[in-house]
């Protein structure tokens, strides 16, 4: 296999953006990202998307989207697998370059959520739990995600306040985001105060409902050289699925396929959890950052909620997490969102976040997941 | 819903049929083709006790339109008496009395319907067990 570098990456200020398609949203973050990296032809792409059925009455994506990209007769892929979609297409796209198939690939995501209802889009996003046998309770994701709090605060003793401190800590990072949905603070009392959706989560506690799209062009590590950019080497890819049904897992208060995932991803990458100097963490609820932040391997189990309160994972501290806002400042367009992961990593790692910029940014890490945890992808890059 | 998709799962939604291996033991709710253990295909069907204690739970404040009627209502997974566990509605209790470990029995009741013209769901919902 060879090694895959991105060199180029895109996305536009995500939100609710009325004026765009879900093809102008997409093509807007290719060309970003072209641009970027310097080219002006793809061989080949994979773009994520959850349900552009659902939320745009449009399948067969890749044909629209390659076409009105002006990429004529380009091989393209739509890839699906639920809010894990983008981390699957980047995978999809390195596996590609790295199997010397191609030498330039888009690997993109988008979704256009906000011209169906409220209602529509919770019916849509309640697709990636198991229909039948967890839809049958009327149970929706945040109820999904908050028996897992439930769990973790019995099993660990985990407080109410460290599940607000993530939106806390997340939107203070956003707020430095010009690309944000939501960049702007609050604080544990506005979490803790904001509408009740699922006990023990808020409306504060969850990703909010985005459009957005993002890309990143993936070449061969050795052909960097030749576009004048700066390169980010990808190291490790992990890749993992699990039971769709959250009561089909022995524990509750972990995210297994999150662990075989970054289990696959250190060992391709030759790293471990102290090896890495920064993470973006699929925050969809607060709950989640926690649980992943140990399913990772950065705390032990259990001290996920401990650690946010100690400032461990802010931006100055031992392993800084979503500096780009996360889920829950920055949105969560739920096909863009592992694509969106990398563009933060690749930012990082290239000194170009601005305000956001860390001081120690030479190893990254990406973990983006479907549904309860059913699916998780986890991405390590490199400076080179 | 296919009234036909309704009608597949009537065994497990109106009975709790489940699928005990054959080969060691493990049981699905629902049944499968394959045991998730040891790869065995051979399975005896059973009617599952009715009780088991909650594993964890939610109030559910904001549901999907087919719910909406509902809101807001407790659901919990629960570990049923053989061994498997299901999510499903929490009923006929104070939300105060809420808990892991909570005994439930399950009980058959009317689970959600599709406007005025449309199929009637029936399924299991659980209960509190008080002594």
């Amino acid at each position: 296999m060879r090694d895959v570098a991105v060199i180029g990456v895109g996305m536009q200020k995500w939100g609710e953006l009325w004026t765009k398609s879900i093809r102008d949203i997409f093509v807007e973050s290719a060309l970003l990202a072209m641009d970027d990296a310097g080219v002006d032809h793809l061989d080949s792409m994979y773009v994520g998307s959850m349900s552009p059925g659902i939320f745009s009455s449009q399948e067969h994506l890749e044909s629209v989207l390659a076409d009105y990209l002006g990429q004529h007769h380009i091989p393209g892929t739509r890839v699906e697998s639920a809010c894990a979609s983008g981390g699957l297409a980047f995978r999809l796209g390195w596996m590609e370059v790295a199997s010397g198939l191609s030498d330039i690939v888009l690997a993109g995501g988008v979704e256009k959520m906000t011209d169906i209802s409220g209602s529509e889009a919770t019916y849509a996003l309640a697709t990636a739990a198991d229909m039948k046998w967890e839809g049958l309770s009327g149970v929706t994701f945040p109820g999904l995600y908050a028996m897992m709090a439930v769990a973790h605060m019995e099993r660990y003793g985990t407080k109410r306040e460290h599940l607000a401190q993530v939106a806390v800590k997340n939107h203070a990072n956003g707020s430095k985001n010009p690309r944000a949905q939501f960049p702007f603070p609050v604080t544990v009392e506005q979490v803790i105060n904001s509408v009740k959706v699922a006990d023990p989560l808020n409306i504060l506690d969850c990703s909010p409902i985005t459009d957005g799209g993002a890309a990143a062009i993936l070449v061969p590590a050795d052909k960097v050289k030749d576009y004048g950019k700066p390169g980010v080497r990808i190291i490790g890819s992990g890749h993992a699925t699990d039971s769709i049904a959250l009561h089909g897992r022995d524990d509750l208060t972990t995210i297994a396929a999150a662990a075989k995932a970054a289990e696959r991803a250190y060992a391709m990458a030759g790293k471990k959890p102290e090896d890495i100097d920064f993470a973006e963490v699929h925050d969809c609820f607060t709950i989640a950052e926690i649980v992943i932040s140990e399913a990772l391997g950065f705390f032990e189990p259990g001290q996920g909620g401990p650690a946010v309160e100690s400032g461990a994972t802010a931006p100055d501290g031992k392993i800084p997490i979503n500096v780009s806002g996360g889920l829950k400042s920055k949105g969560h367009p739920v096909g863009a969102t592992g694509i969106a992961q990398i563009v933060e990593v690749v930012e990082q790692l290239r000194g170009a976040a601005g305000e956001r910029q860390l001081k120690q940014a030479r190893v990254g890490l990406t973990q983006n997941m479907g549904g309860s945890g059913g699916s998780c992808l986890v991405h390590i890059m490199e400076v080179m | 819903m296919p009234p036909a998709r309704a009608w597949r799962s009537y065994p497990q939604t109106y009975r709790l049929e489940a699928a005990r291996c054959r080969s060691c033991g493990t049981v699905h709710f629902p049944p499968r083709l394959i045991c998730r253990q040891c790869q065995s295909r051979d399975f005896e069907t059973f009617r599952m006790q009715r009780t088991g204690k909650v594993v964890t739970h939610t109030i559910i404040r904001t549901p999907a339109a087919a719910f909406a009627g509902d809101a807001p209502f407790a659901v919990a997974i629960v570990e049923m008496d053989d061994g498997v566990r299901l999510t499903t509605q929490l009923v006929d209790l104070d939300f105060e009395e809420l808990k892991v470990g909570l005994p439930v029995r399950l009980e058959l009741r009317r689970a959600f319907s599709e406007g005025d013209a449309g199929v009637i769901h029936y399924a299991y919902k659980a209960i509190p067990v008080r002594s």
